[in-house]
């Protein structure tokens, strides 16, 4: 790299529109299926250890000896299983939610006033409605904290998954890498971060949205 | 099964046990690299976080930055420290890979010192000004010993963050243990690879553990007792670096 190359060339941004969109696509793509699915995972485990209070310790203990494990190592002991495939990257990227995720299921529900949920019962709702209709709906605020966490180490660990064949916007960071070319290098990690914190902003409108009643409204909140 | 089998008969090649690429020369460096990362990090984070504890000053700015910096991957920090290490004319391999290391540790024990020192219970606190402690004897006697297990746990997550990330120096010629899984990859040798997979799997579970264990051994067990069970809770997975 000479003193006289710039940090960024935009006339290269500009060439590469096409292929950013597609590494965008990819990018959102594995984070997406990534937490959707970790997420349906947690949920179900959250509630079978609620059901079965034994299973708590050793499922968090699981699932934080994987969170533990660096992503690099994780992939690459997957690679001669799976082969350089997304589902590698997908394997992958769904443990490092479950630690994430199952706490903040079940600190959700656990945050749930033992007064409003007796009330209920004395109301007559079932175990089913009494979590649908009460339990689930006021444990979102805390559920949806665990999401953006969930999300935003997501994103940043796609661009991992470039050291296998995938990577999202992690394919520019690696090319910069490769060819000593701070151009891709910190385009990819300037999208990437970008992505993070769109996707965080996006959780929490959502979460507005579907909590109208936690809105502040002249009351303490 | 042929994946463990290549392992194996990789283990079992005293080859790889010798020399500048043996498991041997390849652990001290990722321990090299570690250490001195962990270190830098600690000597700038524990003064900033630990003062911003005890003066509870312009801190909530502070840490949401902070938070912010924990958000960022490590890929991406790599990405930056490059051109940087370049600019600073550090060249490849080590000092790159400590430049990124540093500050993937520095919020986390930033972020845990000033929560410990915080979550000190406030009466305490009182006590000891009012016994005729000075700030820095309330500091030393009463806040610091009260805050050590969270403290401790900040550049626990750290060291662990900073052993899992260190594979990633690989990727701009350092040593250490991620060298046989960015080899492993590009050659296509799943004995290679996978061994360096484990060995960095393990260190970081062994780093994680042996933090556990000075925990138990530094932490007076009179303060354990009297720790208040939310503020154990604070130190976990949500401060924690990304893996």
């Amino acid at each position: 790299m000479t003193s006289t190359e710039p940090l960024v060339r935009w006339d290269w941004v500009l060439g590469h529109a096409d292929e950013i969109w597609q590494r965008l696509l990819e990018h959102v793509t594995l984070a997406l299926l990534a937490v959707g699915i970790g997420f349906a995972l947690s949920f179900a485990l959250a509630l079978l250890v609620r059901r079965y209070r034994r299973l708590r310790t050793p499922v968090t203990r699981l699932a934080g000896v994987l969170y533990t494990i660096p992503s690099l190592a994780l992939f690459s002991l997957l690679v001669p299983v799976t082969g350089l495939t997304p589902l590698t990257a997908e394997i992958g990227l769904v443990s490092y939610t479950l630690l994430i995720l199952i706490r903040s299921v079940l600190d959700g529900l656990q945050s749930v006033p033992a007064e409003v949920r007796e009330t209920a019962v004395g109301m007559g709702y079932t175990p089913w409605h009494l979590l649908w209709r009460v339990e689930i709906p006021l444990a979102i605020p805390v559920i949806v904290g665990g999401l953006r966490v969930a999300t935003v180490t997501t994103i940043g660990l796609v661009t991992v998954t470039a050291l296998i064949g995938e990577g999202g916007f992690g394919y520019f960071i690696l090319q910069g890498m490769q060819r000593f070319y701070t151009t891709p290098l910190i385009v990819g990690a300037t999208l990437s971060v970008a992505l993070a914190i769109l996707a965080d902003g996006l959780l929490v409108l959502t979460q507005r949205w579907v909590t109208p009643w936690a809105r502040p409204r002249g009351k303490p909140a | 099964m042929r994946a463990v089998l290549a392992t194996v008969s990789w283990l079992a090649d005293p080859a790889h046990w010798q020399g500048t690429d043996g498991i041997g020369r390849r652990l001290a460096e990722h321990l090299a690299l570690s250490g001195t990362a962990l270190a830098i990090a600690g000597l700038v984070a524990l003064p900033v976080g630990l003062w911003l504890g005890h003066t509870g000053r312009h801190s909530q700015v502070l840490i949401n930055c902070l938070n912010v910096g924990r958000a960022l991957p490590s890929l991406a920090i790599l990405a930056f420290a490059l051109p940087v290490a370049f600019w600073l004319g550090l060249g490849l391999g080590f000092w790159p890979t400590v430049l990124m290391l540093v500050p993937l540790g520095v919020p986390l024990i930033v972020i845990n010192s000033y929560v410990a020192v915080r979550s000190v219970d406030r009466e305490v606190v009182d006590v000891a000004w009012g016994t005729g402690m000075r700030g820095w004897e309330v500091f030393r006697e009463v806040e610091l010993p009260l805050a050590a297990p969270i403290i401790l746990a900040g550049v626990r997550n750290a060291a662990v963050t900073i052993v899992a990330t260190a594979t990633l120096g690989a990727l701009v010629a350092s040593g250490g243990l991620g060298r046989y899984i960015v080899d492993g990859l590009a050659r296509q040798e799943t004995g290679r690879l996978v061994t360096g997979a484990l060995l960095v799997a393990l260190l970081s579970i062994a780093t994680e553990a042996a933090f556990d264990m000075l925990e138990r051994v530094i932490v007076p067990s009179t303060v354990r007792a009297v720790q208040h069970p939310e503020s154990r809770r604070l130190p976990d997975v949500g401060t924690r670096g990304s893996p």
